[in-house]
């Protein structure tokens, strides 16, 4: 077997490990570190695919930042710290009736879905080129997409310091 | 460039790597070799590094306040940091009883592997780093983010109320301060227009960027230093560790190795947020160039890139160490109104003044 072959093994074995982990868990604080391998575990995963802006934004944004602010609000929930309660029967039944669900819909695409490489067309991925790419107005440009992003972020500020500023 | 030193770190990696590849046919057991060799010599180069860093903090705190300092132990003292974690190794290592096992033994781990992790593009001498990623000031951030997790899962994990204290206001300070040290690195990468730490250095050739980029390159300086010292939980924003306040923060639980390992950590970041202020800002290992002066140039260049970019790094230790003892500890409200009222203002108005020198081309 080819070491590589070997190394996406072992990254794919943390990815989903962590995953299933950060759901099973009955400790809530333990589940976000669970889930910190499972996202550095993705990360990982761009990085052997030689993507390294995509993998450097996933542990900037989702590490660095998202996992911290769920820990920082498990801090400042009461009784974070004890077991979580056993789910009763109709919420468990309910929870794997969506995810098998979803988990179908996914194999369908994923099968349907014959994955050709197109050759002609493909973009290194240095910095420089994804910038490029995000600003440009051309077939394949994102500006749009990219703008729609940032006024959702905008109006997420907005609404963050309005609830911040809120006396009384 | 003229050479007067035989050896260079460059040619002794070549060396070596020649060396092993006549010894060891197998491409697949020549990388490991090599990994495994370089892995240990930075492990070992490191603990040294940190034995030193150790001691220097030590005397430069002696220094600062007219006394000795460690004088006994080996010449001028150099041993006593020896002694010191010979003592920690023998050191109990006690889990407090109540605390959550598996993460208390786990954060100092993830907190040493954090700031290890942030070597790799540093560029120690020319041509000589562990890998020149394409994206280094991005990786270099983005992975010395990781820390805070290891600081909020000792915390967590200690059941201490003065360590979750202490994890708390660390995060909320290295959350916060995370944004000024990414925008004055960014001040840099739009001058010199590359985020690979090579290319950077490699544009300094005719003066390093402090210099080239006029004033708003010092406002960057500065603030990178000041939001850096607060990253990596220094005084005089040690609230997180504050001895007075909070018996020693997110480590109060710790002992022996445990404990060590935050206090390596702490001296890796100290010499990362060093070395990253020399490679943006002086230059890294690029010798003092003015311009097209040739004769001055090559006079600059016979004093060899692992000296440059060691002399640079250990002056801004030492100016960071100095502030430890020149200000006093600020309050949480008064180090968080510092970022948000002060520094994140001016280094936004700051990167729009980058990005206009840059455009028009300003700089020299």
């Amino acid at each position: 077997m080819d070491i590589s072959v070997i190394i996406f093994y072992i990254i794919s074995v943390v990815i989903t490990g962590g995953a299933l982990l950060a759901v099973t868990s009955k400790q809530i604080f333990r589940a976000a570190v669970y889930l910190i391998f499972s996202l550095l575990g993705v990360a990982s995963m761009y990085f052997y695919l030689e993507n390294n802006f995509i993998a450097a934004v996933q542990i900037v944004v989702y590490v660095g930042g998202i996992v911290v602010l769920i820990i920082f609000s498990i801090f400042l929930t009461q009784n974070s710290g004890h077991r979580l309660k056993k789910p009763d029967g109709k919420r468990v039944f309910f929870s794997a009736l969506s995810v098998l669900s979803a988990l179908l819909l996914t194999l369908n695409v994923i099968g349907n879905y014959n994955f050709k490489s197109n050759s002609n067309n493909t973009i290194e991925p240095e910095i420089k080129n994804i910038g490029m790419q995000m600003l440009s107005t051309t077939q394949y440009g994102y500006l749009l997409p990219f703008e729609v992003v940032s006024f959702l972020l905008l109006a997420a500020m907005i609404g963050c310091i309005v609830i911040a500023l809120k006396r009384n | 460039m003229n050479r007067i030193f035989l050896y260079s770190f460059t040619e002794m990696a070549l060396y070596i790597h020649k060396l092993l590849e006549n010894a060891i046919t197998n491409t697949v057991l020549l990388q490991i070799t090599e990994l495994a060799i370089i892995g240990v010599t930075l492990l070992i180069s490191l603990v040294i590094l940190c034995f030193f860093l150790g001691w220097m903090e030590r005397r430069v705190a002696a220094f600062m306040e007219i006394r000795l300092g460690p004088n006994r132990v080996g010449p001028q003292g150099t041993l006593q940091i020896v002694a010191d974690t010979v003592k920690l190794l023998f050191k109990e290592g006690l889990t407090p009883n109540k605390s959550d096992k598996f993460l208390f033994n786990l954060a100092p781990f993830i907190v040493v592997t954090a700031s290890m992790l942030a070597i790799a593009p540093l560029a120690f001498a020319k041509n000589f780093s562990i890998y020149d990623i394409n994206i280094g000031v991005l990786y270099v951030s983005s992975v010395s983010s990781l820390s805070v997790l290891g600081i909020l899962m000792a915390g967590w994990s200690s059941y201490n109320k003065y360590s979750l204290l202490g994890a708390m206001r660390s995060g909320a300070q290295i959350v916060s301060y995370e944004l000024s040290v990414g925008l004055s690195l960014i001040a840099i990468v739009v001058l010199s227009g590359n985020v690979s730490l090579g290319e950077i250095i490699n544009s300094q050739q005719n003066g390093w960027w402090i210099f080239k980029g006029h004033i708003p390159a010092i406002i960057a300086f500065v603030i990178f230093i000041i939001a850096s010292t607060a990253e990596i939980n220094r005084a005089p924003f040690d609230l997180a560790e504050a001895d007075q306040e909070l018996t020693g923060g997110y480590n109060t639980e710790y002992s022996g190795m445990k404990f060590a390992m935050f206090l390596l950590a702490e001296y890796i970041n100290l010499f990362i947020v060093s070395a990253m202020a020399a490679t943006l800002f002086l230059g890294g290992w690029m010798p003092f160039h003015i311009g097209d002066w040739e004769s001055f140039n090559k006079i600059m260049d016979y004093i060899p890139s692992s000296i440059w970019f060691m002399g640079k790094t250990f002056i801004i230790i030492f100016i960071i160490m100095w502030f430890r003892w020149t200000f006093p500890r600020l309050r949480i409200d008064q180090l968080l109104n510092l970022e948000w009222k002060y520094l994140l203002p001016i280094s936004m108005v700051n990167i729009i003044i980058v990005t206009l020198i840059a455009i028009m081309g300003w700089h020299f």
